[in-house]
């Protein structure tokens, strides 16, 4: 496809998008659609790491940040969620600094990192459950309705609402995602996930391009988390924090397919779907059964779909195309 | 003694010998995690899920079938040293060549399976065996029986390990396959066997203190999550596969959570020991026991 | 007791050896002498298992030794000191001769083989408590020759026994081998030290770029022109 008529395809494909709820108004297809371009971002701001190998399980503690802190300065402080939310997302991005300078500068790489992010989210649980007085332990939180100014408390009511604010934040994600694509960033942060010694010695500044990326996803997961409280209006420290939300998010973006934009978005239609899908069909005693399935299916497709359903249908579509590209995108290992 | 214990605030002390309790239990769970650190290459994220199903099959042979505790703990031992082996062999050996970080993805997706297993089998309830050990008296000192009895077993548990590990010709393989994994076929060793039985001991481990952590602890399908991510600390901070460090970066974090326990929650011990965590990086990045270059 | 036919082997698409035939009968010291990149190494590690010949037998006292499992090559009687030896470095001596004994055919003999390496290699002794990897360059050879005798082979495979070691080590190395056969061991020498080697065999082959190009008697090989002009510098 030509650079114009891909330009040409989002343009139509977003215009259908936005024109959606206006045509289409079943208030359940709205709220799943919500849903899941809340997640989608979620999981595209994940992958902006994970394509580059830095595989975080930290990022249930960021959305859980964006969550909380929100709700919390909102209940407590009556702070507007307008600045709420990059307060939020400011603390997010300060706990990843402080966690993931130590990590880079001292070349903290492969399980040790993954290990360390797993803790980090393990950590903001175990904070979030530890100041029950505060936050509602494991019973979860409720942001407090607003009486007078739903605007200023960033409180809707209807769901086409709730979708077009959705939807510009999935977009925004995904422009990120290809701006970052087309940077200068984006080449370093290859090299250094290919061989970080070399990527050095070739004058890369490993850890500043690495903590770049990092506070990037931070900020945009504490952003997710934010908005799907003010969504949902209703959170636990289970559906937005922790290690379980972390592998979700793995487990979507190598559904979808790391390595190319919308792998994340089809990840987040195909899991919510699925939960959805299961929840009505055991209907009461659905709890457990989609991560279940989940668990089955991520294991399953690290075996054997390791590129994600996206990433490789178009590597199939790529191969009739042009042979020598599949090659190259064949040397791209899903991380290391 | 009494005047030296004067001294000293006798809350102190006591949070400072049950670190040492704790710091067995947590040094069982890191030996199990580093061993097939060290001989596999692979990290189990799923390691304290296999615990708590540990401890659920020694609830329901306890409480359900009425199983004398003592009989149940090596029933429980090898249904985890089994589940390990099987973990190994469905999930980690078709991923042996796979890059690292999906072997450990991998195990990331047996974690929902289990969690979530435990929750549709189980249910979210709350659950403990209703054995009430008593409590030890010393001084003005109390300890609970149940750690101590905890600490002995880890105690034991461990020394069986390095027994086996130093003495047997099965232990001294597994300890050489880590240094050359491409010649142990020219000793006679499979390793794929090697793999398996490392795998089983390492669940074994973990079968073993599902036995010790039920007496203290309820179980519940995400018990897992409060001392998962402590024992991935203690791993990171000894170095992963490195016994000796993990055993003492165990009883460091254990001080460090019973410490900090003792003045507010035990959740903030746990943050604390993050904290600890975090700063140790910055002064010792390679690990407690690095060599330095 | 070892016959190799039409062995084709390499690495992926590089093929490293190229129909190769070889005999070594009981109780003979073969050699096989070749530059470096000839598929020496290669030669050795085909017949011990680490890698699998692309065509062609192996056999063993008439065993397929290809049929057979590579950690099951041991127990046929061929034990194999590999290139750069390969100590476990982490391991004692004590450990890393326990490990020569792995296999269950030799556990039972266990304390005498040891007493026998520690006969042959008194050095060893003195030192089996100590980190393999923290000795000297021919005391680890010592110790990776005494760990493929603890299997009690038939036959020993010797790759380059003598490469990075001192001159008077290499002597030493080679008084040793010559110590080994005289227990009766047959012996597989691969060595770059072709006027030593030779010196100690009763036959060896030349392989060039992974083909067998002559063969003979030591002492005919030590007359070629061949070796001569290439090997022996004379």
């Amino acid at each position: 496809m030509t650079g114009q008529g891909r330009l040409a395809a989002w343009a139509v494909g977003l215009a259908a998008l936005v024109a959606l709820p206006f045509v289409y108004r079943d208030p359940y297809h709205l709220h799943i659609l919500v849903l899941i371009l809340i997640w989608s971002f979620a999981y595209t701001s994940w992958s902006m790491m994970g394509r580059f190998g830095l595989v975080s399980l930290g990022h249930g503690g960021f959305m859980g940040i964006g969550a909380y802190v929100t709700a919390l300065l909102w209940n407590h402080l009556g702070l507007s969620p307008w600045i709420g939310i990059p307060v939020s997302m400011v603390a997010a991005g300060a706990l990843a600094l402080v966690v993931g300078y130590p990590c880079f500068r001292f070349r903290i790489t492969g399980h040790y990192f993954v290990l360390v992010t797993l803790a980090l989210s393990g950590i903001v649980l175990q904070v979030i459950t530890a100041t029950r007085d505060y936050t509602g332990g494991s019973l979860g939180y409720t942001p407090n309705r607003a009486t007078t100014n739903k605007l200023l408390a960033l409180q809707f009511d209807d769901k086409t609402t709730w979708y077009l604010i959705a939807l510009a934040v999935w977009l925004a994600g995904i422009v990120v995602w290809h701006l970052i694509d087309r940077s200068m960033s984006r080449y370093a942060l290859e090299a250094i996930s290919e061989d970080e010694d070399a990527a050095a010695a070739a004058g890369v500044d490993v850890t500043a391009e690495k903590l770049k990326i990092t506070l990037i996803s931070a900020l945009m997961t504490a952003l997710a988390g934010a908005i799907y409280c003010q969504y949902q209006m209703f959170i636990t420290p289970d559906t937005v924090s922790g290690i379980a939300v972390s592998l979700q998010m793995v487990f979507a973006a190598i559904v979808g397919g790391l390595f190319v934009s919308l792998g994340p978005t089809v990840g987040a239609i195909i899991t919510i779907l699925l939960a959805e899908t299961l929840r009505i069909g055991f209907g009461t005693k659905a709890v457990g059964w989609d991560n279940l399935v989940y668990g089955v299916l991520l294991v399953l497709f690290i075996i054997f779909l390791p590129k994600g359903i996206l990433g490789s249908v178009l590597d199939r579509l790529k191969s009739q195309r042009k042979v020598s590209r599949t090659h190259e995108q064949e040397a791209v290992k899903i991380a290391r | 003694m009494q005047a030296f214990l004067d001294i000293f605030d006798i809350y102190l002390l006591e949070a400072v010998i049950n670190g040492i309790l704790l710091g067995g239990v947590l040094a069982l769970l890191a030996l199990g995690l580093n061993l097939i650190f060290g001989v596999i290459d692979v990290t189990w994220i799923c390691y304290a899920e296999l615990v708590m199903i540990g401890m659920y099959a020694m609830y329901f042979m306890v409480q359900y079938y009425g199983l004398s505790y003592f009989i149940a703990a090596p029933f429980t031992i090898l249904l985890v040293a089994l589940l390990g082996a099987l973990l190994h062999y469905l999930v980690i050996a078709p991923l042996l060549t796979a890059p690292p970080i999906n072997q450990l993805l991998a195990t990331g997706g047996v974690l929902f399976v289990l969690q979530s297993f435990a929750t549709v089998a189980f249910g979210i309830d709350f659950r403990n065996l209703g054995i009430r050990l008593p409590v030890l008296a010393f001084g003005d000192m109390n300890f609970s029986y149940a750690r101590l009895l905890s600490f002995l077993a880890a105690l034991v548990g461990m020394v069986a390990v390095y027994l086996f590990m130093t003495r047997t010709f099965t232990g001294t393989a597994i300890r050489a396959i880590s240094q050359d994994r491409q010649i142990m076929a020219l000793m006679g060793v499979d390793t794929k066997r090697m793999y398996i039985i490392t795998s089983a001991l390492g669940g074994g481990l973990a079968g073993l203190a599902a036995c010790l952590l039920v007496l203290q602890y309820d179980v519940h399908p995400f018990v897992g999550l409060s001392f998962g991510p402590i024992t991935f600390l203690i791993c990171v901070l000894g170095g992963l596969g490195n016994f000796i460090g993990g055993f003492i970066a165990a009883f460091v974090f254990a001080e460090i959570i019973s410490l900090g326990g003792l003045f507010s929650d035990l959740e903030w011990g746990y943050v604390l020991a993050f904290a600890f965590f975090i700063v140790m990086m910055f002064i010792r990045p390679a690990g407690l026991l690095a060599r330095r270059r | 007791m070892l016959e190799l036919r039409s062995v084709d082997a390499g690495y992926g698409s590089f093929q490293a050896l190229f129909d190769v035939n070889l005999d070594v009968k009981a109780g003979e010291a073969v050699g096989v002498i070749g530059p470096n990149g000839a598929g020496k190494t290669t030669l050795m590690r085909v017949i011990s298992g680490l890698i699998r010949p692309s065509r062609g037998s192996i056999r063993m006292e008439g065993v397929d030794v290809v049929a057979t499992p590579a950690h099951r090559i041991v127990s046929l009687g061929i034990a194999h000191v590999p290139e750069n030896r390969r100590l476990f470095p982490q391991l004692s001596v004590d450990d890393n001769l326990k490990m020569g004994a792995f296999m269950k055919e030799a556990r039972g003999t266990y304390a005498k083989r040891l007493d026998f390496v520690f006969e042959l290699f008194p050095r060893l002794k003195e030192r089996r408590h100590q980190m393999a990897g923290t000795m000297s360059g021919g005391e680890q050879q010592m110790c990776a020759i005494g760990r493929a005798l603890m299997s009690n082979p038939k036959l020993l495979l010797l790759d380059e026994p003598s490469a990075g070691l001192a001159p008077v080590v290499v002597q030493q190395v080679f008084e040793l081998v010559k110590r080994i056969r005289a227990s009766g061991l047959t012996v597989l020498i691969v060595e770059q030290n072709v006027q030593q080697v030779l010196h100690v065999v009763d036959r060896a082959y030349l392989i060039e770029a992974g083909t067998i190009r002559s063969s003979g008697t030591a002492a005919e090989m030590l007359a070629s022109d061949t070796v001569k002009e290439a090997y022996l510098g004379v």
